[in-house]
Parts: C-alpha cells; structure tokens; sequence
C-alpha cells in the first residue's frame, strides 16, 4: 500500500476544538423517488480534517454537495457555522462564502486569467478592493508554489496546476471550512502527489477540511476520522489507524479489500 | 599504424554541396496550378467548362459596364448617349447620382443634412469603445448617452423630450440601486413599479396592465421596467409598447399626462429646440441604420433576458418567456410589422399619434430577440454545469454569477449566431417597405415610378444590395476577429 512516507506531516496546529462546525441532523435527500441520502447524523468540530470513502454511487459527493447547498436536501437539518442552511438565499450565500469547494474537474473560470479567477469572488462578494485582493490571490499563488502562472489562462495549465489554482481560489474567500471533492480523481498519476501536498500543507495549519476521496494514503497521514458510506447512509466511521486496521461491518472489509488489493 | 601518427579520422568533407532546386513540376505557379486546376481529368474539364462560363460573363457583362453613363437626367438621355457611343446597352449610374440624396435620406430636409450626417459620426465614435478593446473605458458614458443625442438629431423637437428621458432614467436606475442593496432584485422592482403604477396610474389602467403583464411580457417588463423604478418621466411609450402589446400602451395612457406638461413648461423656461423632422420623410439607408442599429443593439439585452428567462426556476417566468419566444418567432416579419402599423392605434389613446417609426423599431426588436434567445440558449446550454457550481461555491448571486461568469463565455460561443441574426435584422429592414416606409427598397421603386426612370432596375438594386453587403460583411469580419480576440481555451 501506497503510503505519504516521504513527507512528516507536522501535526502541531492540528486541533480538534469543541466548537461545532458543521451539524448535520437526520438529513435525508432524494433525487425524484430515489432516496439518495438515509438519515444522516454528523457533526464536525472545529480542525477536524475528515475523509469521506465508499464505493461510487453511495451519495458521498452528494454528502458534501449538501453542505454548501449545490444540492438542496428535502428532510433534516444542516446547520454550518451557526448558519442553517434553508431556502434562503441569503443564508445560502452567506454559507457559501464561508465554505470553500474544491471539484473534481477544476471548473476553474476558462475565460479569466488565474489572477482574476482568484480576487473575482473577494471583489465582487466580499467586496475588498482590488489591489488588496491582488495582493491576497499572489500569496496563495506563492503558497501553491505556481505564483509564476498568474497572468495565464486555465487552458494553459497541467491539470495539477489547475487544481491548485482551484485550491487557492478557495483560500481566497478566507473559508472557515474547505470541502474536496475527488479533488485527485481527474489527474494524471504524477499530478495527484503535488495536489495533496497542498492539501496536507493545508491540514497542518489547522483548516476543517472534508475529503471525498480514494487515497488511502492521504486518509492515513492527515485525517482524525474516516467515514465509510454506502448505499446513502453512514455504515462506519473511525479514526483511521483502527478505520483501515480493524474494520467492523462486513461492507467495509469489502469496500478495504477491494480498494487496497492491487 | 600505431607507431606513426596517423589521423585517426580518415576523411571530412570541407565543402558542402549546394543545395539543388527542387523540379520544376514541384514549386511555384506550375504546382499550384497542377494541384489546384488540373489535378485528375475530372478537374481539369471542370476547370476548363468553369473559365468558360466565366470569360462568357465577362464578354457579356463588359460592355454594359464599359458604357457606363454617369450623367444624364432620365433613362431615354442615357439610352441616347450609349447609342451615339455606338454601343447596345450601357450601365445607366445617372440614377443613382441624381438620386442618391432621396436614396440615403429620403425626403429629409436638405437643409438638415448635417443632422443624421452628425448622428452617424456620433454612433461611430459610440460604438468604437463597446466593438474595440484599447479605447478608453470612460468613452462608455457617451456610448450610454447617445441613443438619446441620435435621437433628438434625428427627429428634433424640444431638447427636453430627451433630457427628461435621461434624468428620468438615471434617477430611477438610482431608485432600484439603493432598493436592491436591501431587498433582492425582484422585490426591489416589483415594488418600484407598483408605487409608480399607483401614484400615476388610475386604478382601472393599473389593473388592466397588471392583466397585460401577466399575458403579455413580464420578463421584458421586468427587464425594461426596473429601469422606471419610481420616476414618472422616463417612459415616453417605448417601452411602454415594448412591455405590453397585449394591452396595447397602457402604460402610455398613464404616463402622458404627466411627461407632456412637464417637458411643456421646461420648453417655457428655456426654449431649447432643434426643427422637428416627422418621421414620414425619413427614407432611404438612414431608415435602414436608425431601425437596424437600434433593432440590433436593443435585441441583444433583451434576448439575453428571454434566454434566462426561459431557464428560470420560476414558473412565470419560465412560462412567459416561452411562450414570447414561440409565438413571435413563429409568426413573420411582416405580420408583426402590419400590426405596429395599423392594429397598435386600436389601442392607443385617441389623439395620440405614436410615431410610425418608432412602432416598427419596437416590433423588429421583439423579432430579433425571440432569434437571439434561441441562439444565446444554444451558448448557455453548451456551458458544463460545473461552471454554474463553481460560481455558485465562491457565493456570487445569480445576477454575479450570470454576468460575470455565465453570460460572457455563453455569449462567446453564440457569437456566430448572434452576428448571424444581426445580418437577417438589417436584411429584413427592407421588408419595412411594405407598411408605407421608404426604405432604399421602397425609394428605389418610387424612383422607377418615375416617368424620367421608368424601367431603370439593374442600376439601383446592385448598389443597394453593395451598399447592404459592405454593411453585412463588416459584421461578418467584426464577429471572427471577436472570436480570435476572446479565444483563451488554448485548445
């Protein structure tokens, strides 16, 4: 098994405090007469860096597509940030510019520079004027270490490249909480290790981070809990050394076997 | 060989050869020709019967042009002059050199020349900054004000009419603005209408245009009517007509009243006027660019609008929009443009003459913008959803997300489309003929009426159709170097 040995992972600000993050409550999501989503409990403390796993189909991108709203959830509650998410708009964009979303593919903004795809949001939501904004979209440039590609367009970058673009992007807003969604499944092999650098860069100093993801490694060098779905309910969640080492139900040991095998 | 101090490398070329000519057969003229004319016996009796016809037309065509006649006064002087030249038959240019005056303006006041002559100066520097990058952005502004200063150029009148429009407008766009900031957009306009619907507005015409809304158009009106907000003098009945044809200029009803005494006693305290042109003896390409460029740079806001509308969540909206988009564009020009010229009196107020021209702008308009949101839902739906996603993540509203990240790559890939119907709008202009205008169609057959031209045709109808494929054809070039400009994917 493929594990993040080449990299210490400074687990000094990594803190789970008390305070509650995200709170989720019975939550139950259907698209048409398909129940996507089964009662969902969850809560996530502040810090908590947290990998949601499962096999494709088990509504664990729709999971995290809940939490900012992408998808509307018809039963429940989820509460973000003291922020109940309803048909509000206003609380949906209040929510949404506190949470950050990495995608799969990118969707980085094809007709804007990296610049401008990074200080857009602070200038038009957050309304910070446009040379401090400038200032902000270059030190998470320099962070991502691509600070170089500012003045190119999405098109002209490696798809590593653009998914820490999209990473930066969303550090630009300031979020509280970052949410990934198979943020590593659209790369090429040698692309997926700089992304999570990023990403464990990230962990360490202290953001709430929730990962839909397949890498195993990543899972067991920076979360404090894995959580395993399938068919839309949470069937498993550990912290990850007992998570990979001892898993409970017979869906688990399947999903493990299956994904670690080869 | 080892004791002596032999070269250990026996031989290297000091001189190279010259580089030979390829045969002759393979470069220049002989290959192109070759490859191009005479690349298989079928192409080669293609390209002989092709030069053929072509040195036909020629011989044909030749001495007809050859014999031009450029000065004359009728076609029987010109007829005479190719005879004693001693050709057949001869172009006959003299009627268009006598005519060309009522061919671009009409029976516009030849005095008044310089005022559609200044106004098309006017519309080349407004449209420079909104067409050309490197311009500087203030020139915005004055692309903003001059459908106001075109207009009064061209029809005259008190300069009030104008001004007050602009006033009006601006402090309404102001109204919404400060309105907006606390309540959401749709609120903000609903109630800004409702006020100003019931402060000027009878009760009976409010509720009978509440009534036109519902059937009629509210995604235009909502489009058009945010920028009343609560102000009475901006709608003269532009868009007025524009918002409800279905009641047929309610909203002009209300609002005359109040905008014709209030431009009256500003005219009382300081007459500022230009000679008032009637519409009637507008003609030729200046009726062509005046409903063309207006057509054309209204449709597109519009179209824009009925394209989201049509995508909305919102039944009402959704519904309206459809239900616009199908019915005007599956009836033709021609009925829209007999129903502004005669069935809109019906239903205007008696002793109110609404101009002729302006009721066929507002109608080729609403023709052109059903075509373009077609053409721009073409571009919105070509964009992945995860464009939408990720705007909506980084927290910009709808209208952000559409303008800023939505509408501008929407619009990109629509631009063939879109420049496709601004060439069909400026086509169809000629189709105005029909309802009493006299566009170049319409003169050039009042000038073939003519006992001195009777007969002329040739002539005419290629320098109108030469005069309309310049105008065609600069769209045309505009729209590819748009393209190449806004080409970012790098694909």
């Amino acid at each position: 098994m493929e594990t993040m040995a080449e990299r210490n992972v400074d687990r000094s600000h990594m803190k789970v405090s008390d305070e509650v993050a995200i709170q989720i409550t019975n939550m139950n999501k259907w698209y048409g007469a398909f129940h996507v989503l089964r009662d969902i409990n969850m809560t996530v403390q502040r810090g908590e860096r947290i990998v949601v796993c499962g096999p494709s189909g088990s509504g664990k991108s729709t999971l995290i597509r809940c939490i900012n709203r992408l998808e509307e959830h018809q039963a429940g509650r989820i509460i973000v940030d003291g922020t109940e998410l309803s048909s509000d708009l206003k609380n949906i964009d209040k929510v949404r510019s506190e949470v950050g979303m990495v995608f799969q593919h990118f969707n980085l903004f094809p007709h804007l520079t990296i610049l401008e795809n990074l200080t857009l949001a602070p200038i038009w939501v957050r309304k910070v004027p446009k040379k401090e904004a400038e200032e902000t979209a270059m030190y998470f440039l320099s962070k991502v270490k691509i600070p170089e590609q500012a003045h190119k367009y999405p098109g002209q970058l490696s798809g590593g490249q653009q998914q820490r673009v999209a990473i930066a992007r969303s550090l630009c807003m300031r979020p509280r909480i970052m949410l990934f969604d198979e943020p590593t499944s659209a790369l090429d092999p040698e692309m997926i290790k700089e992304v999570l650098d990023t990403m464990i860069q990230l962990a360490e100093e202290g953001m709430t981070m929730i990962c839909v993801t397949h890498e195993m490694g990543f899972a067991q060098a920076v979360a404090n809990r894995v959580i395993f779905m399938d068919q839309g309910q949470i069937v498993e969640q550990n912290e990850p050394r007992e998570f990979f080492n001892n898993p409970q139900s017979d869906r688990t040991k399947l999903f493990l076997s299956q994904i670690l095998g080869h | 060989m080892s004791e002596t101090n032999a070269p250990t490398v026996r031989y290297v070329r000091d001189a190279m050869l010259p580089p030979q000519r390829p045969p002759v057969s393979q470069i220049g003229a002989a290959r192109w020709l070759r490859e191009n004319l005479f690349d298989g016996w079928i192409s080669t009796i293609l390209t002989v019967v092709a030069a053929a016809v072509t040195v036909w037309l020629a011989m044909k065509i030749a001495p007809w042009l050859i014999h031009s006649v450029w000065n004359a006064n009728s076609l029987a002087e010109c007829r005479q002059i190719v005879t004693e030249a001693g050709g057949a038959s001869g172009a006959c240019w003299a009627v268009i050199r006598v005519n060309i005056n009522q061919l671009i303006y009409g029976f516009y006041p030849s005095d008044l020349y310089w005022r559609p002559n200044l106004a098309f100066v006017l519309m080349v520097v407004a449209a420079a900054p909104i067409l050309f990058q490197g311009l500087p952005r203030k020139m915005l502004w004055f692309s903003v004000l001059f459908p106001f200063i075109g207009f009064w150029l061209i029809w005259g009148g008190s300069v009030w009419v104008p001004v007050l429009v602009v006033v009006g407008l601006g402090l309404a766009l102001g109204a919404v603005t400060m309105a907006s900031a606390t309540t959401s957009t749709l609120v903000s306009v609903a109630s800004g209408l409702m006020i100003f619907w019931m402060i000027f507005g009878d009760p009976l015409s409010f509720a009978l245009d509440i009534v036109g809304l519902v059937l009629g158009l509210p995604t235009l009106s909502l489009g058009i009517g945010w920028l009343w907000g609560f102000v009475p003098y901006p709608s003269i009945g532009i868009e007025a007509v524009a918002l409800n044809p279905v009641i047929g200029g309610g909203a002009v009803r209300d609002i005359l009243p109040v905008f014709g005494p209030a431009v009256a006693q500003l005219d009382q305290l300081m007459p500022v006027a230009l000679q008032s042109v009637p519409s009637r003896d507008f003609g030729g390409f200046l009726i062509s660019l005046v409903i063309g460029v207006t057509a054309i740079s209204m449709s597109l806001p519009l179209g824009i609008l009925l394209a989201l509308g049509r995508q909305s969540d919102m039944p009402l909206i959704k519904g309206v929009s459809v239900v616009f988009i199908e019915v005007v564009r599956g009836v033709p020009l021609i009925t829209l443009l007999f129903t502004a010229s005669i069935l809109l009196n019906y239903f205007l107020p008696p002793g109110t003459n609404f101009d002729l021209i302006l009721r066929v702008i507002i109608m080729t308009t609403l023709f052109a913008s059903a075509y373009m949101a077609e053409v721009i839902r073409g571009g919105l739906a070509a964009l992945p959803r995860g464009q939408y996603e990720a705007a909506d993540s980084l927290g910009l509203d709808y209208w952000k997300a559409m303008r800023l990240i939505i509408m501008p790559q929407a619009l990109k890939i629509s631009i063939p489309g879109i420049v496709n119907t601004f060439i069909g709008l400026f086509k169809d202009t000629t189709l105005v003929s029909f309802v009493g205008i006299f566009d170049p169609i319409g003169r050039a057959n009042a000038i073939r009426a003519n006992s001195d031209w009777q007969g002329v045709y040739w002539e005419l109808f290629i320098f109108i159709g030469a005069i309309f494929f310049i105008f065609c054809f600069g769209m045309s070039r505009y729209s590819m170097y748009l393209e190449r400009r806004l080409k970012t994917d790098h694909r």
